[in-house]
């Protein structure tokens, strides 16, 4: 396996960022940016992996086996449910913009304030 | 896209995956893991907290301090949501136009059964993930998204009258919301006052089995309570957008 989760990491940061610079809609741009948001969910997991390590519950493991970091697991997972809710604010806005200047297109939009 | 923003734009991904790359390039391999604050949090959470599921135990225990920011993003978020999305509606309910007596729009009718069928197990479902996040896969996050789901499938049936009802309680669920937050926060407090120390595990931790881990159990009870909450706002003010802008 060895740097590959990393390039997974990477490829969907470069990926998002890509779709964020050249979206032309603002429904499209926020998911764009939970794509990147994807990235560090990766990035998180693989940076915690240890190999042959088992989950961090040790309910029918012995407390001396090898586990995987839980920090990093707990980490993703307020991240995942916070995301969620930005999410939810970004679109309230794109709805506002809308209903003000009848368009999610960012272009058209500073030409009509100008 | 005009040629100088092209240039902006090239510019800034190289630099941002550069540095990605830069960055990565100091880590260790996959799997060679071999930090030793996880290693200690993992180890010490049976021993010192009575429970089980490490990954709980730092969220709500060692690492509570952290998730109580976490919470805040949650609780400002969902408030923002209902503040933007509200002053819009105002608006449209003052133009003289009136949303109508009860909007009416029905879905199809195998969808309300399914609706309604599930709610009740999903609901349980929800309440058994957050009380035994100490035990089990879980905890106050991911049954409070549950929690939500077993409201939302009432909706999935196309009750948009439900959707309207709800809208006359949501004061009801914003203020569960902070109480929730609020909740959460009193738990920091306890442990300041009764140890000096900001969320210091406070309550008896017993021996790991059901009701253990100290205050574990009611932080997720706290937290569940708030992403329902939290959610329930966000989708019963989104799906009224939706029911405005369909008449």
């Amino acid at each position: 396996m060895g740097i590959y989760p990393y390039i997974v990491a990477a490829w969907l940061l470069g990926v998002g960022l890509y779709g964020v610079i050249t979206s032309r809609n603002y429904v499209h741009l926020v998911i764009c940016l939970t794509v990147m948001q994807a990235s560090t969910y990766v990035l998180l997991l693989s940076v915690g992996y240890v190999t042959g390590g088992k989950a961090p519950i040790f309910a029918d493991i012995p407390t001396t086996s090898s586990v995987v970091d839980p920090v990093v697991q707990a980490l993703s997972l307020t991240d995942v449910v916070v995301e969620a809710t930005v999410v939810a604010l970004l679109l309230a806005l794109v709805i506002q913009a809308n209903k003000r200047y009848r368009t999610t297109d960012p272009d058209r939009m500073n030409r009509m304030t100008d | 896209m005009n040629r100088s923003r092209k240039v902006a734009a090239a510019v800034g991904l190289l630099l941002v995956i550069g540095g990605f790359v830069w960055g990565a390039t100091g880590l260790h391999k996959f799997g060679n893991y071999n930090f030793r604050y996880g290693a200690i949090v993992a180890k010490d959470s049976v021993p010192d907290r009575a429970a089980v599921n490490s990954v709980v135990v730092t969220a709500f225990d060692y690492r509570a301090f952290d998730t109580l920011g976490e919470e805040f993003i949650l609780f400002i978020s969902v408030l923002s949501v209902g503040v933007l999305l509200r002053r819009m509606r105002e608006e449209h309910e003052s133009d003289g136009d009136d949303v109508g007596p009860e909007p009416t729009m029905r879905g199809s009718e195998s969808m309300r059964w399914l609706g309604a069928a599930l709610a009740a197990p999903v609901a349980l479902l929800a309440l058994e993930v957050i009380t035994h996040g100490t035990l089990t896969p879980g905890g106050g996050f991911q049954g409070g998204v549950v929690l939500m789901s077993a409201v939302a499938f009432t909706f999935l049936g196309g009750e948009y009258a439900l959707v309207a009802r709800l809208r006359g309680s949501a004061t009801w669920l914003e203020v569960s919301e902070s109480v929730a937050a609020a909740a959460f926060a009193l738990l920091g407090l306890g442990g300041l006052i009764s140890t000096g120390i900001f969320f210091e595990n406070f309550i008896y931790k017993g021996q790991a089995g059901l009701l253990t881990g100290g205050f574990i159990p009611l932080a997720n009870i706290a937290v569940g309570a708030e992403v329902a909450a939290g959610f329930l706002v966000v989708i019963s003010e989104l799906l009224y957008q939706r029911l405005l802008s369909s008449d």
